[in-house]
């Protein structure tokens, strides 16, 4: 059991990856659950997202050996620049109009 | 172990541990940097899945791009004057079950699952295949990612724009 575990230590493979991604999406869900500024939650975003590349590229190298993996990946970056952009000009209006990003205190709909 | 190993550990662990930073650290500067540690420490585990085409796409738009947007950002949104750079959190003990919970879960998948993994040699240069492929079988995403940018960008510009008080 232990030889096994040290020697599956040595290799890295598929779920060497998979178990990085794991952890990051994790904390990457920790950030949007627990943070209160709106910015912090888009960056528990990202890191959701980057997670999410890794197991695709990983997949994409280990068990099909074709780039259908990278062009999903691309796509997925092509959005996560966009989404960015687009929330941190929604996070820019609110705090000219509520002087605050913290999304527990945004409770109204108008003000 | 090998030199591969040593290298994937590294990048794994500054992946890793720029990402508790991110997640934890109380100020929200030192978060949006050590967000660029975990974004180079992807960049360099996707090398090591030798996505070389991917790595550099990361680090020109996530380090580049997302990145410089999110400083922007924390910086328009918080009262330098008064130093208000700590952000506090909200419901940490029911996040902290489910979020153990669910990455209890993943990592029992990844790890107790029985993956059937090939042995071809890696594809060595992966930027040719990829621009074939965007303008033969995945034309169609591609021209809808163009608009969707396009879109993107024109209404981020309309949304973020200072409205003069009539």
């Amino acid at each position: 059991m232990m030889q096994d575990f040290t020697q599956w230590l040595q290799q890295p493979g598929l779920s060497h990856f998979l178990i990085v991604s794991g952890l990051l999406f994790s904390f990457g869900m920790f950030a949007v659950l627990t943070r209160r500024n709106a910015i912090m939650v888009l960056m528990g975003i990202e890191l959701i997202l980057n997670s999410a590349n890794i197991n695709f590229l990983a997949f994409s190298r280990y068990t099909t050996g074709t780039l259908d993996g990278h062009l999903v990946a691309i796509f997925v970056i092509i959005l996560a620049a966009a989404e960015a952009a687009i929330a941190l000009a929604i996070v820019l209006n609110i705090y000219q109009n509520f002087n605050t990003v913290n999304v527990d205190e945004l409770n109204h709909l108008r003000d | 172990m090998d030199l591969y190993a040593v290298v994937f550990y590294a990048f794994a662990f500054i992946t890793l541990a720029a990402g508790a930073i991110v997640v934890f650290s109380r100020n929200i500067v030192h978060a949006a940097f050590a967000l660029l540690f975990a974004f180079f420490g992807v960049a360099g585990l996707y090398v090591l899945l030798m996505a070389d085409f991917l790595a550099i796409t990361q680090l020109l738009i996530y380090v580049g791009g997302i990145l410089v947007l999110v400083l922007f950002g924390v910086m328009l949104t918080s009262n330098t004057i008064d130093v208000q750079m700590k952000t506090s959190t909200i419901q940490t003990f029911p996040a902290v079950l489910i979020v153990a919970a669910l990455a209890g879960t993943l990592i029992g998948i990844f790890w107790s699952t029985d993956w059937k993994t090939t042995t071809d040699p890696p594809i060595q240069a992966t930027a040719p295949k990829i621009g074939e492929m965007m303008l033969t079988s995945y034309l169609l995403p591609f021209e809808i990612a163009s608009v969707v940018l396009l879109v993107a960008l024109v209404g981020a510009a309309m949304i973020a724009r200072r409205e003069k008080k009539a």
